[in-house]
């Protein structure tokens, strides 16, 4: 199993077998806070209220407070209304959903039936990323456990509230993590991003007002409900309330999900997961997933790991996905994959991400292939800056800014590559680090 | 054999499962099922024809070239022929960093083709996949879609092979 | 009212308005691609980004709603780079290849490249090359030229209702393509064409024909149907070359359907007429215009004395300019015959004598859009009027309640509140039974006029939903279609949607057939006194006939009956543009007139706009307008008042006579409906397919190519084609009471119990025919 540490929230109690049954997550106080709800009958107000007091602040990227979104849901709008979890982590370096799918849907079931109470929707939509099939299937076993107990359906554990959940998949599309993108392909459609506004709270999931969060999101209401906001909120700092999972990946000796509070410095984070394999030297860290900009290891090794700080530093805390890259490895290279990533994920309906991905990509391309050319460095931060901010939706700025943070932050590895036709780092010194097979010559 | 199966593409229980995706949404929002009908008839069929699409397109009441549309923009639905084991290694970043460029290269050699291949025997179709969001196992693959294989080192694409292979 | 400031021009604008819609009021342009005032936004193309004070990016000003206060500047720095920095994108995969592009010249990217664009492209990657797609005879695709805009995929979905275009694949692979083999088959597809701001779709038949500099524009006007769309005509060394919608709100909007715009192959048909031509001995000749125009006059005046002048009858195409048809009418008065028609596929004529005036549509075409609720008779809409089908889809879409009665449940590509689908034999007491359901809901007594038939019906549920939706609509409309008007049974059906309407307060309204159903009427080219109909004039031939525009066996109600009884007439004078195998049989003289390009004249359309138009090229050869063709005629004839120097002299004669709207009315009096019987066996559902509903439509090749071109097949339900023992694909014998044809069968669901549809004015069923009646059939 990945490393996997849990620490208050989403992961707490999960250490043991068979932790995703119903029966497991009752043992662990699952559920109660639905059934305080039930029974004292609690004012949806009051929810929101709630979750506002937590600061909770989404987990799926960018980071905005849930409760106030929350309160964007038309209170009286006469018809239907519906929550959607974007489970369709596809971010490179993001693999926390899974885990929480994986090893406590519970949770989660619990946080988006709660939120329908809160908002008044009385169906949800769980959108799973299609590469985590297995998953897709336990989260159904799940719902099927949580209806069997009249948890979940009609007359929820017999009151007047219903609430309907299912589970849709992915099939291929990193772009799905857009929340409108996501409602397209839950309408059926390609996943295109639709241009805002309007906002989902107003025309989301079939036109009807609809709110989405992330399954990290949701998974943290139900301990914010049971405890008080209060409680999540000392957890981490102000206006970083909580705990936040990190996947942690690339050059550490345990890779994996830690749950710590926000506001931990980074170098704990690290030492939670082993620290650096084979005692090499941090380099480089994209913080966030890979549309964060990247950081070198002097800012990093600074920072604590918070939405706050991380901005401060330059860069975003994004989803959490902390990917770490030690002295082997070749920045050029590195970025040359995440550009492919762009490039080969951009839904292709805006042009200056379905033109400018290309050309990006095909610039470091040539770049990483010693066919660089001297104006290439200008240009890969002039043709960024002509994708930023001029998009439909962000893909356009997350492909943009990790060359830019590249160029800026390594730029000198850059023009040695123009200059020598060859990496910096010596090609055996890459395959030490990462086993990456370098297949072209110097 | 009910009419409906009669000159039906698909089998009873891929039916039987598309209209289980289809109750998951408003009755006049069959289209919301066409990732999930898609899905099965792959499954079934071990890849999407032209004549596969359209079927799904009339069951579901779409125009052909709309569910086209879903077909080729997501991924994982293949419009050609795959072998019988599609394996598709994750070169993404973070599983670059921990050895997936390597497992796949390791994979071409081992069955002697390229990306985007498939094998002489039709065995296996080799494709190199974006990030599956399972990072902290890396190397990552995927067997058919939905079977995902975690930490792929070279004794354990062995031993994948060889069961695959039987 | 929201207040907005572009450009430092402040001014006001409709709540709900764009920044895109706003510039259009200030007169600012925007660049743009992908954005269409008729089409849903889709914001994708980022070519109109502009600057929007506090905001931190540019904004596309096609999709940013105006909010008040509003401050938007077009030529900024910051709004200029964004647009700069699209076009570069737009044109780095673009091959630039605009000398050899048909597109050269009204391009739009080439037009903005020009202002927007750098000089040398900082891209040195390789471009991408896209595919080609084969969709069909009419569109022709360069698909590496495609911006995607997704202006054809939008058309396609929103205004033709059909999805035959998609983008398939994603990212930078992504293509405008159809499904898989498919061509693109809707009636309207043309208007892809136009659409495509580059030169990624271009008209097939069109290509590399001219360059677009090299073509004048001239203004034109539809002959094909009622609605008489409004055309931009473009020709090249005096032969049209392009034919494109010219906008008009009223009427067309921006679009055209297909016949519109590639009808006009047929102008260069090989079975163009050319040169007047006389019969003698039962040998054709080539003669001067001066020859036959004697032979024909002396030819009229012979009948007039041998054996009277009412043994002289004119059957006139509807599609026939206003001028032609007065003047015809005119003529055949003035030789003393009472017999002239204009309404060939008609078969009922009992209102004749009993009309307040013409039948017209009953409302404003561009009300149409505006309904709440609309019943359409008796009408293949899509096919018989594509645009009209067009306005009503999109009321529709906004919660119009269309409905329909006909006998075919062809798809109308929207959604239909109700429809009642039933055996031609059964429109009359269906329709019956929905004004017995008004009257219910009206709690009215009922006009004397239906009572009988109405006391003969019961109202079911459906006939009750049709009625509640018309009452409950504030506007309201029952359109009779083309179907109706061809009924043996019209009269009837007519009484009892003007019921209907009084009933329910909605309009009532006759699509009517051609360009000049309704010109027709004001032109007067109708029977008098004692005169003939178009049906009379068959039924009992004569020993004369005048034929205008005319091909009896494809034109009539029963084109066997109109043939034989034109071919037995001692004499025939044909003026028209064609001359085919069949009108060399049955003439005496054909004398080549000239089609709508080649002439000028009027049509007045179905809501009663009087349209004229001038010539946009000198006619073909010796060809000549039909309205001076017959005016010599008339001063050989010795005939008085013909004097007429121009297609506009003709014209005002005609509207001197009083205003057009005076002179509109479905209102009928003195008639009363009736139930017919049921006939015994298979009824036919006769339909004049779109591409072969008049002469021009007939010899456009591109038009024939396409899938409405086909040849007409026996269409039937399952269920019957089972009961008759036949399979999907056979060869079968059809017969009527007059003869038989030989078709393939093909199973269709939309055709009603005990109907086999066979469709009309098509050489391979002229055998059968009435359009009316029963068949029989059996395996061949
Ligand atoms: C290109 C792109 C990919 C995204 N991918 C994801 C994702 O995989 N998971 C996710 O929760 N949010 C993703 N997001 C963010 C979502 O649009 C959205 O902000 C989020 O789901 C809201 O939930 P939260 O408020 O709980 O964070 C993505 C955004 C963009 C622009
Ligand atoms: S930015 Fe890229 S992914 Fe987002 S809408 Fe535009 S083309 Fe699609
Ligand atoms: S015209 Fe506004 S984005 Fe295309």
């Amino acid at each position: 199993m990945t490393a996997l540490s849990g620490h208050g929230v989403v992961l707490d109690g999960i250490a043991g077998e068979n932790t995703w049954r119903l029966e497991d997550y009752l043992k662990r106080g699952g559920y109660a806070a639905l059934k305080k709800i039930i029974a004292e009958q609690i004012p949806p107000e009051n929810i929101i209220a709630e979750v506002k007091k937590s600061a909770l602040r989404g987990r799926g990227g960018a980071g905005f407070p849930t409760g106030l979104k929350w309160s964007f849901m038309p209170r009286a709008f006469p018809g239907a209304k519906y929550i959607c979890c974007n489970s369709d982590e596809g971010e490179p370096g993001t693999f926390k959903d899974r885990d929480i799918i994986r090893y406590n849907p519970h949770a989660l079931i619990e946080g988006m039936i709660i939120a329908g109470y809160a908002m008044g929707c009385g169906t949800g939509y769980n959108y799973i990323h299609g590469e985590i099939f297995a998953e897709y299937e336990r989260f159904e076993a799940a719902l099927a456990e949580a209806r069997e107990a009249n948890l979940l359906g009609s007359n929820i554990l017999g009151s007047a509230f219903s609430f309907e959940l299912h589970a849709h998949h992915g099939y291929g599309a990193y772009i799905c993590g857009e929340e409108t993108a996501l409602l397209e392909s839950l309408e059926g459609k390609k996943g295109q991003p639709r241009f805002k506004p309007p906002f989902p709270a107003s025309f989301g999931l079939y036109g009807k007002p609809t709110t989405i969060n992330n399954t990290e999101t949701f998974a943290s209401i139900p301990y914010i409900i049971r405890e008080g906001g209060e409680a999540f909120l000392n957890l981490g700092k102000p206006n970083n309330g909580g705990t936040k999972l990190f996947s942690v990946s690339g050059h550490v000796n345990r890779p994996g999900n830690y749950e710590i509070p926000l506001g931990t410095p980074f170098s704990e984070l690290l030492e939670l997961a082993g620290g650096m394999r084979g005692g090499r030297k941090l380099k480089a860290v994209i913080p966030g997933g890979s549309s964060a900009p990247v950081l070198p290891a002097s800012i990093m090794m600074d920072l604590t790991m918070d939405y706050d700080a991380i901005a401060k530093a330059g860069s975003m805390l994004g989803s959490g996905a902390v990917i770490v890259m030690d002295e082997t490895t070749c920045m050029v290279r590195a970025l040359e994959r995440l550009s492919y990533f762009y490039f080969e994920e951009s839904c292709g309906q805006c042009t200056p991400c379905r033109e400018g991905t290309g050309w990006l990509y095909r610039m470091v391309h040539r770049i990483e292939h010693g066919e660089g050319r001297a104006e290439d460095l200008e240009m890969l931060t002039g043709v960024s800056d002509n994708i930023m901010g001029r998009t439909i939706c962000a893909l356009g700025d997350a492909a943009a800014m990790p060359v830019k943070s590249f160029v800026k932050h390594f730029g000198d590895e850059f023009a040695y590559h123009i200059q020598h036709k060859c990496c910096l780092v010596p090609h055996e010194v890459q395959r030490e680090g990462s086993k990456i097979y370098v297949e072209h010559a110097c | 054999m009910s009419e409906r199966q009669a000159n039906s593409m698909l089998s009873a229980e891929s039916l039987q499962a598309i209209d289980r995706e289809v109750a998951k949404y408003p009755a006049d929002r069959k289209q919301s099922a066409v990732m999930s009908a898609l899905r099965i008839a792959q499954v079934e069929k071990g890849w999407l024809a032209s004549e596969t699409i359209e079927f799904v397109a009339k069951y579901l009441g779409m125009p052909p070239i709309a569910v086209y549309e879903v077909a080729s923009f997501y991924n994982m639905y293949d419009l050609k022929p795959v072998g019988r084991h599609k394996l598709t290694v994750c070169t993404n970043l973070p599983c670059a960093l921990s050895g997936g460029f390597d497992a796949g290269e390791y994979l071409k050699q081992k069955l002697g083709i390229d990306y985007n291949e498939t094998t002489a025997d039709g065995r296996f179709t080799l494709k190199e996949g974006e990030c599956m969001g399972a990072c902290g196992d890396a190397p990552v693959m995927l067997v058919n879609n939905h079977r995902m294989c975690s930490w792929m080192s070279y004794d354990k694409i062995d031993k994948l092979l060889e069961d695959l292979g039987k | 009212m929201l207040e907005i400031e572009i450009d430092g021009a402040k001014l006001e604008v409709p709540d709900g308005s764009t920044v895109m819609d706003a510039a259009n009021r200030a007169g600012t342009f925007i660049p743009h691609f992908c954005y269409h005032k008729k089409l849903s936004i889709a914001a994708n193309c980022r070519m109109c980004l502009v600057e929007v004070e506090k905001a931190p990016k540019p904004l596309p000003a096609c999709a940013t709603p105006v909010t008040n206060g509003m401050k938007v500047s077009t030529h900024s720095n910051k709004a200029v780079n964004a647009q700069k920095g699209v076009m570069e994108f737009l044109l780095i995969n673009h091959p630039l290849d605009c000398p050899i592009c048909d597109q050269g010249g009204e391009c739009q990217l080439q037009d903005l490249a020009v202002g927007y664009g750098g000089g040398a492209s900082r891209y040195k990657e390789e471009k991408r090359v896209v595919v080609n797609k084969n969709l069909g005879p009419l569109i022709s695709t360069d698909m590496t030229r495609c911006i995607h805009c997704t202006r054809c995929v939008r058309f396609g979905q929103e205004v033709a209702g059909i999805m035959e275009l998609g983008v398939g694949n994603r990212g930078e692979h992504s293509e405008i393509m159809s499904f898989v083999g498919r061509t693109v088959d809707s009636e309207l597809s043309g208007n892809m064409i136009d659409l495509c701001p580059v030169g990624a779709l271009t008209s097939k038949p069109f290509r590399f024909s001219a360059r677009t500099w090299e073509l004048s524009r001239r203004k034109s006007v539809s002959p094909h149907d009622s609605l008489g769309a409004n055309l931009i005509v473009q020709v090249k060394h005096d032969e049209v070359k392009r034919v494109l919608p010219l906008e008009n709100e009223a009427v067309n909007e921006c679009w055209i359907s297909d016949k519109d715009r590639f009808s006009y192959e047929a102008l260069r048909s090989p079975e163009r007429l050319t040169t007047p031509r006389i019969k003698q001995g039962g040998v054709w000749r080539d003669v001067d215009w001066q020859t036959a125009l004697e032979y024909a006059a002396s030819s009229l005046k012979g009948v007039a004395a041998d054996h009277g002048a009412s043994q002289i009858g004119a059957l006139l195409s509807p599609h026939s300019t206003l001028e032609e048809l007065y003047l015809a009418q005119k003529l055949v008065h003035g030789v003393g015959s009472d017999n002239v028609d204009f309404r060939l596929r008609q078969s009922d004529f009992s209102l004749d004598g009993k009309r307040a005036g013409a039948p017209w549509l009953g409302l404003p075409v561009a009300e149409l859009s505006n309904q709440d609720a609309v019943l359409v008779v008796g009408s293949f809409l899509r096919k018989d009027h594509p645009l009209l089908a067009q306005r009503l889809r999109r009321a529709a879409s906004q919660g119009c309640d269309v409905m329909r009665l006909h006998v075919s449940a062809d798809d109308l590509l929207m959604t239909l509140a109700q429809d009642v689908i039933v055996a031609p034999s059964e429109l009359v007491r269906s329709l019956a039974a929905i004004v017995k359901a008004a009257a219910q809901i009206a709690g009215a007594e009922v006009s004397a006029s239906v009572a009988d038939v109405l006391a003969a019906v019961t109202a079911d549920e459906q006939a009750e939903a049709i009625a509640r939706a018309l009452s409950e609509g504030e506007k309201a409309a029952v359109l009779l279609g083309n179907f109706v008007a061809q009924h043996p049974n019209a009269a009837s059906l007519e009484l009892l949607a003007a019921e209907l309407a009084r009933l329910t307060q909605a309009s009532v309204g006759v699509i009517g057939e051609a360009a000049n159903s309704v010109g027709g009427y004001i032109a007067g080219a109708l029977p008098q006194g004692q005169g003939a109909n178009a049906a009379a004039m068959v039924a009992a031939p004569l020993k004369s006939y005048l034929l205008l525009g005319v091909e009896p066996e494809l034109d009539c109600a029963d084109g066997l009956a109109a043939r034989k009884a034109v071919q037995s007439a001692a004499s025939v004078i044909y003026l028209g543009s064609f001359a085919s195998d069949s009108i060399a049989e049955i003439a005496d003289v054909m004398l080549p007139v000239s089609p709508f390009a080649e002439t000028s004249g009027s049509y007045v359309n179905a809501e009663g706009r009087v349209q004229s138009f001038h010539a946009v090229t000198k006619p073909l050869g010796d060809s000549r307008p039909a309205w001076k063709v017959l005016r010599v005629l008339a001063n050989l004839l010795q005939l008085d008042g013909f004097e007429f120097d121009s297609s506009e002299a003709v014209r005002a004669a005609v509207l001197a006579q009083g205003e057009v709207a005076a002179k509109l009315s479905n209102v009928a009096e003195g008639a009363v409906a009736r139930l017919d019987a049921a006939p015994a066996g298979l009824q036919r559902v006769a339909d004049v397919p779109i591409h072969f509903a008049d002469a021009l439509v007939r010899r456009a090749p591109a038009l024939q190519a396409t899938r409405d071109g086909k040849a007409p097949d026996l269409r039937a339900n399952s269920a019957l084609l089972a009961e008759l023992g036949l399979q999907a694909g056979d060869a079968v014998r059809v017969r009527s009471s007059s003869g038989d044809a030989a078709l393939v069968a093909r199973a269709d669901d939309s055709v009603p119990a005990g109907c086999v549809r066979v469709a009309a004015a098509h050489a391979s069923t002229v055998a059968l025919g009435s359009l009316h009646g029963t068949l029989t059939v059996e395996r061949a």
